[in-house]
């Protein structure tokens, strides 16, 4: 039989088909299964939600394997797992253990402030976080087979996931009014590929998968998301610091589907205990902003 | 003619796509009132477990088994493990063909690969199907009314058709190759003249 090494399409495919469905941050295996019957369509295996590594400071890295592989284990679902910015050691280990995508992540302390990883060679898809147009288009140019909006992880504020989606979406519609002529310059102001501008022109999108992440805290929160054009949704913190995160994931997979629908999400937003507490993403001290962490 | 696609969770905007290159009129179907007046169903590429549980939580497991007695419907990869009776796991199944299906069963995404093969039951019959396969299942075991349509060189059996149902383990959706949209529509097509 004629089998290809995977190459690109194969690696972007698996991001189409997430489409319309919640990744969810889980820290155990049986996290993993709460989250994979209230309807996730992945797990993100990581030893501390993001919350928790606000909380705890120190340096956050990749997570034991064997957690990862308990994970792996105890669900059907695709496993995701984090490595730090710049650390390609940590994604040949992920990659090895077979997870089935990688998130080079600002969640993570970053290992190399001027280089993300090389990301073509690996048979693993990656996915990485982006606050404007020019950062997704460097990351896609590296071989980043998904994107996700960076938000503000750990906050449970939406408003920073909102910024970087209008951000994305916004320069998508510019970049679309342009003539031939003026696209270089676009392509130099956004420190974007030229080759990917000219691509996202013709296709009036992203030419991969786009998330929305950072600060998702309820299914209100999904379905704007949702509305503002994201393909599907990563909630990190926002369910298990929840007072109740199999109900609170039920209802955010619910709102992820029935987005356009306000009836419905009436419904699945009703008595859903108590929120994560949250804290205002703006109010951040600059040096604990994590969407700053990578160009 | 309207058909629809099951727009729960998955690739669906792609075999939307697909459809209306081909003219159909396509309907997004997300609750039970939706299905009226289609003549065929697509079950997309998803995760089986998630696009399960949606359609018990909205109802739509006994409307779409009292759709198919009169419709065609085609399920890709987690839609062809959603038409199965058997995928040994207690996931909510629509039950609808003789079929067994095992998951993820050439591995994790590492795994995933595409391959051509020949597809003489398509229209036209040349070149062979680039086929896409995404942490894709095979079907073990064809009895009953189920009829075996495509197998990999080993033999494994990836298509299935059972009289206006359809099952595959592959994902044409992603691909610019129309055919078998187009056999679908002819499925569709029949059930709609009867």
């Amino acid at each position: 039989m004629k089998q290809e090494v995977p190459e690109f399409g194969v690696k972007k495919g698996l991001a189409e088909m997430l489409k319309g469905g919640v990744i969810m941050d889980v820290v155990n295996a049986d996290q993993a299964k709460i989250a994979e019957d209230a309807g996730a369509v992945a797990v993100m295996a990581l030893e501390r939600v993001p919350a928790d590594i606000r909380a705890d400071g120190g340096i956050a890295r990749m997570s034991d394997p064997e957690l990862v592989l308990q994970i792996m284990e105890a669900v059907s679902i695709p496993v995701m797992a984090k490595c730090r910015i710049g650390h390609f050691v940590e994604a040949q280990i992920l990659e090895s253990l077979g997870v089935d995508f990688i998130d080079e992540s600002e969640v993570l302390t970053p290992a190399d402030e001027a280089f993300h990883i090389y990301k073509h060679p690996f048979k693993v898809p990656f996915v990485c976080g982006c606050r404007n147009l020019g950062e997704a288009l460097r990351r896609i140019a590296e071989g980043a087979a998904m994107m996700r909006t960076k938000g503000e992880p750990g906050t449970g504020d939406v408003v920073e996931a909102v910024r970087h989606a209008r951000s994305v979406y916004g320069q998508i519609r510019h970049l679309q009014s342009l003539p031939d002529a003026e696209v270089m310059t676009f392509a130099k102001d956004n420190q974007a590929p030229y080759e990917l501008c000219l691509q996202v022109r013709e296709l009036g999108k992203l030419p991969v998968v786009n998330f929305a992440a950072g600060g998702i805290a309820t299914p209100a929160d999904a379905a704007l998301m949702m509305q503002l054009g994201v393909d599907g949704i990563f909630v990190g913190s926002g369910i298990f610091k929840s007072g109740d995160p199999s109900k609170r994931a039920e209802a955010i997979v619910k709102a992820t589907t029935h987005y356009n629908e306000p009836a419905i999400l009436a419904e699945i937003s009703r008595n859903l205990g108590e929120a994560m507490v949250g804290r205002s993403a703006v109010q951040l001290p600059e040096d604990e902003k994590m969407a700053t962490r990578g160009w | 003619m309207k058909v629809g696609v099951l727009a729960l969770q998955g690739d669906f905007r792609e075999h939307r796509i697909s459809l209306e290159k081909l003219g159909a009129d396509v309907t997004e179907v997300r609750l039970p009132g939706h299905l009226d007046g289609l003549s065929g169903l697509i079950l997309p590429g998803g995760e089986s477990t998630a696009i399960g549980k949606l359609m018990v939580d909205y109802d739509l497991v006994e409307p779409i088994r009292n759709f198919a007695k009169d419709n065609a419907i085609w399920g890709t990869c987690a839609g062809a493990i959603l038409l199965a009776k058997d995928v040994g796991s207690s996931q909510p199944l629509l039950a609808l063909m003789d079929i067994t299906i095992q998951r993820n069963a050439f591995g994790r995404q590492i795994d995933s690969f595409t391959v051509g093969l020949p597809v003489p039951f398509l229209e036209p019959s040349q070149p062979d199907y680039q086929l896409t396969f995404i942490r894709g299942p095979i079907i073990t075991e064809v009895y009953g009314s189920a009829k075996p349509l495509m197998n990999l060189p080993d033999d494994r059996i990836i298509a299935s058709q059972q009289g206006r149902l359809l099952a595959t383990s592959f994902h044409p959706e992603l691909t610019e190759d129309l055919r078998f949209h187009r056999y679908f529509l002819e499925l569709a097509q029949s059930s709609h003249a009867n």
